[in-house]
């Protein structure tokens, strides 16, 4: 089965280095949202399979011609006391390291899980106290504060989107609306989830270049797929007008960073200039969506769409495929 | 029926709203007197202060232990913690994401320039 686990390790280096950089590059994206968001999501699970696949089926190998009958005898060592005296040190050191790699990768999905959920928790709480349901709008909240803000609080049933009146004050009624179908479609659509699981990606594994440029790729991806949402219901100058408006108005103006309690404290970086134009990590993100508005190219073909969900749906079956074939060709 | 965080709420408005320290029977008085909000109704002293106990537990209040019976204040003002909050979100890096996807991230002051062009020419 040597020849499986290679080509495995191939797939994994292929998967965490140049596939993510090229798809990071490309510029399709914009144009099927959809379509590269499933490409990634099959990227990672590709990539974590065949990293652990590679190092498990080649250090199994001594035990057996195929990953069953390996498995088989590998149980047979941990559990029945048989010799071990076929594996050498470099095949209990891959198969330990696939181990650890796995169980890693899953504590990691479950740490992050509960960390995302305390810290919703806790916002929903002060959120309680603080904010007011908004008039006429289901599941929305109003907060007090000067700063345009909107965003959404993911929870089950008790998903809410919150904005602040500084926000009202500066839209009209149909902006407004274009930002709340945006947040509600982020809600609808689950993008949490997707957020979850690719920050839990990057966290157990940041020192690979797919990791982080997955996450980049994704949080700006369901930007565009909820932009895509409320152009349904709104019209396309009202939503870019809403993002320019919010945009630039979200840019402090002297008196906001007076008045703001917490800039005093020299401690925390907490001053309205350095929440809103601090960190560029958002900027090519919002520039990016804008352009897409602003100039529309038109949607990819079916047939390359076709193309990039068979590619995606192809490096999900391969993984797998290798690890069972050398038992069907042998 | 009032629930715990609507209790919560209305003790934090009342304790929001006067600088002074309260004490637990002095907020039932309150609440009995408000307004018919959905809490406003009589309240066992020993509600107001499992209420006060859980808002303590929160950071939300404080508890002057000289005198007795306690009397609690809020710890800051409404306003703090609004802005506090606000900054979870609007400082948080992209990649954090309790708080999910605000609907503009950040911008650069070239970038707001350019869009308070866009805003001028349409």
């Amino acid at each position: 089965m040597f020849w499986a686990s290679y080509l495995l390790a191939a797939l994994a280096i292929i998967l965490a280095w140049p596939a993510p950089i090229a798809l990071s590059r490309a510029s399709w994206p914009a144009r099927a949202p959809f379509t590269a968001m499933v490409l990634w999501q099959s990227i990672a699970l590709a990539g974590g399979l065949s990293m652990i696949g590679a190092m498990l089926v080649w250090g199994l190998e001594p035990l057996g011609d195929n990953l069953v009958s390996a498995s088989v005898g590998f149980l047979d060592i941990l559990i029945d006391d048989e010799s071990a005296e076929t594996l050498g040190v470099v095949h209990v050191f891959a198969i330990s390291a696939a181990t650890l790699l796995f169980a890693h990768l899953i504590s990691t999905l479950v740490l992050t899980f509960i960390r995302i959920r305390r810290q919703r928790r806790r916002h929903r709480d002060m959120l309680n106290l603080l904010s007011s349901p908004a008039a006429d709008q289901p599941a929305t909240l109003v907060i007090n504060h000067p700063a345009p803000v909107a965003y959404c609080l993911p929870g089950g049933a008790r998903s809410v989107t919150v904005m602040s009146d500084g926000l009202m004050d500066l839209l009209t009624r149909a902006e407004l609306d274009a930002v709340l179908t945006h947040e509600s479609a982020h809600l609808h659509q689950r993008h949490h989830l997707l957020l979850w699981a690719f920050a839990a990606w990057r966290s157990a594994l940041p020192w690979l270049p797919t990791s982080r440029l997955a996450q980049r790729a994704v949080s700006e991806l369901i930007e565009m797929l909820a932009d895509d949402e409320a152009l349904r219901h709104v019209d396309e100058p009202t939503l870019v007008r809403a993002i320019a408006i919010v945009g630039s108005g979200a840019l402090p103006r002297a008196e906001d960073v007076l008045d703001d309690p917490l800039a005093d404290d020299p401690g925390r970086d907490t001053s309205a200039g350095a929440a809103v134009t601090g960190g560029t990590a958002g900027t090519r993100s919002t520039a990016h969506r804008l352009s897409r508005l602003l100039t529309p190219l038109p949607p990819l073909s079916r047939f390359q769409q076709g193309l990039a969900l068979s590619t995606a749906g192809l490096l999900l079956v391969v993984p797998p495929a290798l690890l069972v074939a050398p038992e069907l060709l042998g | 029926m009032a629930t715990l965080g609507d209790l919560e709420r209305t003790v934090m408005d009342l304790l929001w709203a006067t600088p002074e320290a309260a004490t637990a029977n002095e907020l039932r008085d309150a609440i009995a007197e408000a307004p018919s909000g959905e809490v406003g109704r009589e309240l066992a002293v020993t509600t107001v202060l499992t209420v006060l106990s859980r808002l303590e537990k929160k950071g939300l209040v404080e508890r002057e232990r000289d005198s007795r019976p306690h009397r609690y204040r809020s710890v800051t003002s409404r306003e703090d913690h609004t802005a506090e909050l606000m900054h979870e979100v609007l400082v948080t890096a992209p990649d954090r994401e309790a708080v999910l996807a605000r609907f503009i991230g950040s911008v650069s002051e070239a970038e707001a320039q350019t869009l308070r062009k866009l805003l001028g020419g349409s």
